[in-house]
């Protein structure tokens, strides 16, 4: 039917398409794509955000290298996408392998809705609710001290060597969920027969896992790996609430420098230079984690 | 069918212990809000008994009123200016051909992958220079631009599925493209904006970096960041603290317990046809 229709409607050039696009693109301009231009204009200048600027070269970006705290930010928000990304994704697909031929249970939607549950509640409220767990007598210590492990209760929080991993771990909750929704409901996509025919011919639950439902996944796992390591790499809020950086700068990452140094401490260019590399970064991967998906679709 | 069914009991303790995780640390935001005063805080208990005062403490104490009425207006207006301008531009790359469509589209594309940071700090110097920092403008007009780009995506997406034969009935009947957007396409197309809605709403709710960096007058925070400082008072006193965290999730909580499935297929599929 739609072959005999004439399209000549639709092949027409309309110009008034334009002023369709219009005011969205003009925000876009305006509130995006100029602002965008100038992070990367400001990276090569020095400003304290008052006074007049001076050009400082590639200086901004040889700091990213030389200047150890900022390394730091860099290096913390590698051992993030760990946490974020990492576990969450391992973790589901062990678990989806596990269950895979339960996507069709009953109650399904019910366990979908509360594993989905933390995906809807505002980053600030997540990051109070697990300040409290971490605090001296919060979940965390109560469940140590409940199996007798009194003496390595700590403030998580408050620690050197137990911040990050503390504020990795509430990515890794925050992750779980999405993935495992992501990934169940990827498999009810398979066609039970594929399950059905594959026992039949005696393959294991490996072999299954294998040949089955980990190529009906690489669409959804491309998917979690995108959102949770852009994720990883943006956090801004759990770190400001939790640590604001701290202590030291054991949990300082990309994002918390480039506002600090922006709104706090003068350094407009190098907050610049920070924000610079990591939009690249986050386009990089995203660019390379998107081959993964199957062609096919479309 | 024994195996069955032991497989079955294996399936459900699997996903009632991840369940559980996802749950537990709001369940007990939600008993320690109710705490009463006396009571040990900050760990995961049954309270002595029901109390109800944290809420009206925190809604006092911390103004969230306030915090909770900007939040409403921006929230409601960014939803509002997105879906007016998402539709209309949607509806362009969809249905119409124009020279520098796919370069356009490609840039609004782009929007979604970038991070705040990328132009927070300029956008910052520019609205200040201006003069509409520490205003609602300052929270709707970004908020606004950084929705827009899932919005056109999304409307772009739902409008291509439109039936075109359906388009064509209307052409033929001499309808124009105004005409036709608001009058034949975009009624059916309710279910698919009010999803954008949602989730445009959700993200606008919870949005935290923003406000922290355009406004400082206090009648001018959202909630979430009414519940930052409030958090930087009241370091310790957690039952307070999860009181004012229920209050600033409760909204976008109750959408999503009344409209779930419309809020997880949306963002399942929004993100996953990237």
């Amino acid at each position: 039917m739609a072959a005999i229709l004439p399209r000549r409607s639709r092949r027409r050039v309309r110009w008034k398409a334009y002023l369709y696009v219009l005011p969205a693109f003009a925000f876009f301009a305006i509130f995006l794509g100029v602002p965008l231009l100038q992070t990367a204009q400001y990276s090569f200048y020095d400003w304290n955000g008052i006074g007049p600027s001076t050009w400082a070269g590639v200086q901004n970006y040889v700091d990213l290298i030389l200047d150890q705290k900022l390394r730091d930010s860099f290096v913390h928000a590698g051992i993030l996408i760990f946490f974020f990304a990492a576990v969450p994704v391992v973790l589901a697909l062990a678990l989806t392998a596990i269950i895979s031929r339960g996507a069709r249970m009953r109650g399904m939607s019910i366990f979908r809705t509360l594993l989905f549950l933390p995906q809807v509640i505002a980053s600030v409220v997540v990051a109070t609710t697990w300040v409290a767990i971490y605090s001296p007598n919060g979940l965390v210590n109560q469940l140590l001290r409940a199996v007798g492990l009194d003496s390595i209760t700590t403030a998580w929080l408050g620690g050197f060597a137990t911040a990050l991993p503390a504020v990795g771990l509430i990515g890794s909750w925050l992750g779980i969920g999405l993935c495992l929704v992501l990934f169940l409901s990827g498999v009810a996509n398979i066609q039970p027969e594929l399950f059905e025919s594959a026992r039949l011919e005696g393959a294991g639950p490996v072999r299954e896992f294998l040949s089955i439902t980990l190529p009906a996944l690489r669409g959804p796992i491309a998917v979690a790996l995108t959102l949770t390591v852009v994720a990883a790499l943006k956090t801004f809020d759990l770190v400001y609430i939790t640590t604001h950086g701290g202590p030291g700068n054991a949990t300082s990452v990309p994002a918390y420098e480039a506002y600090n140094r922006a709104f706090n401490t003068g350094q407009v260019g190098s907050a610049g230079a920070v924000a610079v590399v990591l939009t690249l970064l986050i386009l990089i991967i995203t660019v390379f984690i998107q081959k993964l998906q199957p062609k096919d679709v479309e | 069918m024994r195996i069955r069914r032991r497989e079955m009991a294996f399936n459900y303790t699997v996903l009632i212990i991840f369940s559980a995780i996802a749950v537990i640390p709001l369940l007990g935001v939600l008993l320690s809000a109710v705490t009463p005063k006396g009571d040990p805080q900050g760990g995961f208990q049954l309270p002595s008994g029901l109390d109800l005062g944290n809420f009206v403490e925190a809604w006092n104490r911390g103004h969230f009123s306030t915090y909770m009425t900007s939040s409403a207006l921006v929230t409601i207006s960014v939803v509002v200016l997105t879906t007016i301008m998402s539709t209309l531009a949607g509806f362009a790359f969809a249905r119409m051909d124009f020279p520098g469509k796919n370069a356009l589209f490609f840039m609004l594309l782009a929007g979604l992958l970038l991070p705040a940071e990328a132009f927070i700090i300029p956008l910052y110097y520019n609205l200040r220079s201006a003069g509409i920092t520490d205003t609602y403008w300052a929270l709707i007009l970004p908020q606004t631009a950084q929705s827009l780009a899932f919005g056109v995506f999304w409307m772009r997406n739902q409008f291509r599925t439109f039936p075109h034969e359906i388009m064509e009935a209307g052409r033929l009947d001499g309808a124009s493209d105004w005409k036709l957007l608001w009058k034949v396409i975009v009624p059916p197309s309710i279910p698919a904006i009010s999803t954008m809605c949602l989730l445009v709403a959700m993200w606008t709710w919870n949005e935290f970096l923003i406000p922290l960096i355009m406004v400082s007058s206090e009648n001018l925070r959202t909630a979430p960041l009414g519940l930052a400082f409030f958090q930087g008072q009241h370091i310790t006193d957690y039952s307070l603290l999860a009181a004012a965290g229920v209050i600033v999730a409760l909204p976008i909580v109750l959408l999503y317990i009344f409209l779930q499935r419309r809020f997880i297929s949306g963002m399942v599929n929004g993100i996953s046809s990237r």
